[in-house]
């Protein structure tokens, strides 16, 4: 601790670079924040224990075809299922395709299998009781300030009615909440009743979209999951069941591998900033030659010299983390207040920051071990002589 | 008095690329302690060259030398760093201070190797400061004060931690006559009443007058003159 006004000295010695090469380094620990949280909500289901005991079975062809619904009695006979729901994407749109968000018809029970998602019991009766009724989760209405009484009209992009008209109003008779802030980024669901799905819309009826199945023992889910697809074996519409959580990453990889994407951004920035830094950090301590001769010369050892310029390094990039990590926090909740889930982020919580924190040691460590040797290595007599 | 610095045999070899030159050709030398000795000589003599070498910062290729009875040519880095820390207090023609420190600040410096306090570091830069005249710019930067006062500072960082030894190189060599003289008196106030033993490379004869002696170098050797001590030879 006693060394570090040599730290701070050192690096106000260029204010203007410094800042500069400070700004960069917020930047990209700024981006880092950001995607980082974007890649932690699409990855949240995956990561999702309260999921481990469910089950998706979709057809083994292609997720958008459908399923009889004569399965559904066959599913649930199988040995070790507790229950068994089903659903069907919608794909409607409010207002305006920019406000997107995820709306399925869903059938009465499938509340039931997610009990992660807290519903009041009152409203989850009037969702039973309701053909027209509909639940959100509470960023989703919190984005377009609906509330439980309100008429919610939704344009079909797939399913139009029997009539002809794509306007599909429901009523909104329930808000759910999550019981974890991990699983927030669920709150942005949009849910309604099968029945008048499936009596209302022109083509498909009697089709299922996909089931869900509860197990009554997760470690006999692999067994269970291979009887169900032993069901359809050999038919027309063979399935593929998998756990909810492989469902949920196979789902997200059909838009892109968002892990992949923000892997193969933050490797060009952090790259670029490592490019950036060290050039920095190394005229810094070109600079700084004859005063690094001067504490060798008046008795600091070379480890110190080492240490040093590391720390200089290593203060410069946790510097830039923390206001970056911060701006990053500040920036994800103003969207999130601003776009409620129409863009998915998740905060930016403890894990980030921590390997936020780690990033800028390794890259600090990085950036500085070069001069830091230079400086370390320096002869005395050469460097005071200016050679 | 006692023999401080013992140099026998001393040699220093440079070699740059295929080219070999030989700045210090078999130098015998005592220095006494509580000494002010200037060494002169015309430039590439090799004198600052036997500073360095007499202040540990840098090793002979050849010879001994003793200071304090303590063989400092046999030292690695880290104890010759630890030696030089404890042992010698340096100053230079350009002062060396660190910019971005203040007055009291740059002389802390060599108390940050040393176990003392904060508070004790603050009283012990603030008495060398005070020695040197300067307790009232404590908190000036480098670029606040005169080249004068800049050297002053140095000084009092080169003492603070009490060292036997004071090496000085060129300490006069870019200030004003005026400034020289202060800067001068003020080694000599530091031999004489605190029994510092001082030497000084300088180019310039009125300068060297401060010292109790003077010796002279050329092309690598001690040459008799200008008032040598008892125990400086001339190298054969």
């Amino acid at each position: 601790m006693k060394y570090l006004h040599l730290v701070w000295a050192a690096l106000l010695r260029r204010r203007t670079r410094t800042v500069f090469t400070l700004l960069s380094v917020l930047a990209a620990f700024l981006l880092f924040g950001l995607l980082d949280s974007v890649h932690s909500a699409f990855t949240v289901g995956s990561r999702d224990v309260a999921g481990v005991d469910r089950l998706v079975t979709v057809s083994k062809v292609s997720f958008i075809l459908s399923l009889p619904k004569s399965l559904y009695e066959r599913i649930q006979a199988v040995p070790g299922v507790r229950a068994v729901s089903y659903a069907n994407w919608f794909g409607g749109i409010y207002q305006d395709p920019k406000n997107f968000f995820p709306n399925e018809a869903v059938a009465p029970n499938f509340l039931s299998l997610y009990p992660e998602w807290v519903l009041p019991q009152a409203e989850r009766q009037a969702f039973r009781d309701t053909r027209t009724g509909a639940v959100v989760g509470a960023s989703l209405a919190r984005q377009f300030g609906w509330k439980v009484g309100d008429k919610i009209p939704l344009q079909a992009t797939i399913f139009p009615q029997k009539d002809g008209s794509n306007t599909w109003t429901f009523d909104l008779v329930g808000i759910y909440h999550a019981s974890d802030p991990k699983l927030v980024s669920a709150e942005n669901l949009f849910f309604f009743n099968w029945d008048y799905f499936d009596e209302a819309r022109q083509f498909g009826n009697g089709n299922i979209g996909w089931y869900i199945t509860q197990v009554a023992d997760p470690r006999e889910a692999d067994r269970v999951a291979q009887k169900i697809d032993d069901l359809s074996f050999d038919s027309d519409h063979e399935t593929k069941t998998q756990s909810e959580q492989a469902f949920n990453v196979a789902f997200v990889s059909q838009f892109a591998d968002i892990g992949l994407i923000v892997g193969a951004i933050m490797g060009a920035v952090f790259f670029t900033l490592i490019l950036l830094t060290g050039n920095t950090m190394a005229q810094a301590v070109r600079e700084r030659i004859p005063e690094l001769a001067v504490l060798k010369t008046i008795g600091f050892s070379n480890a110190s010299v080492l240490s040093l310029v590391l720390a200089e390094a290593v203060a410069l990039l946790l510097s830039g983390a923390v206001l970056g990590l911060l701006l990053a926090g500040v920036v994800v909740a103003a969207v999130r207040l601003k776009m409620g889930t129409a863009l998915p982020l998740d905060p930016v919580g403890r894990d980030i920051w921590l390997q936020g924190l780690a990033l800028a040691v390794v890259v600090g460590l990085i950036v500085g071990a070069l001069p830091a040797l230079r400086g370390m290595r320096l002869r005395i007599v050469d460097a005071l002589s200016g050679r | 008095m006692s023999t401080l610095v013992e140099i026998r045999n001393l040699s220093k070899v440079y070699t740059r690329g295929t080219e070999r030159l030989e700045v210090l050709h078999h130098v015998n030398l005592d220095i006494e302690r509580g000494d002010f000795l200037a060494l002169m000589g015309p430039s590439g003599s090799g004198k600052t060259t036997l500073l360095n070498l007499i202040g540990g910062l840098d090793s002979p290729t050849d010879g001994s030398i003793a200071v304090d009875g303590k063989r400092i040519d046999a030292l690695g880095e880290g104890a010759l760093a630890r030696w030089r820390a404890a042992h010698v207090g340096f100053v230079f023609q350009f002062y060396n201070l660190l910019p971005m420190l203040s007055a009291r600040k740059n002389v802390e410096l060599p108390l940050l190797l040393t176990h003392l306090s904060a508070a004790a570091r603050k009283r012990n830069a603030a008495v060398a400061l005070e020695l040197v005249g300067l307790k009232d710019r404590a908190a000036h930067k480098p670029a606040e004060l005169s080249g004068g006062q800049q050297q002053r500072v140095a000084i009092a960082r080169a003492i603070v931690s009490d060292p036997t030894l004071l090496v000085c190189d060129e300490p006069t060599g870019d200030l004003d006559r005026q400034s020289a003289s202060e800067i001068l008196t003020l080694l000599q106030q530091l031999n004489s009443e605190h029994g510092k033993t001082v030497i000084v490379v300088t180019h310039d004869p009125k300068a060297a007058e401060y010292a109790r002696h003077t010796l002279h170098l050329d092309k690598g050797t001690l040459v008799e003159g200008g008032g040598a001590p008892a125990g400086a030879v001339a190298s054969a």
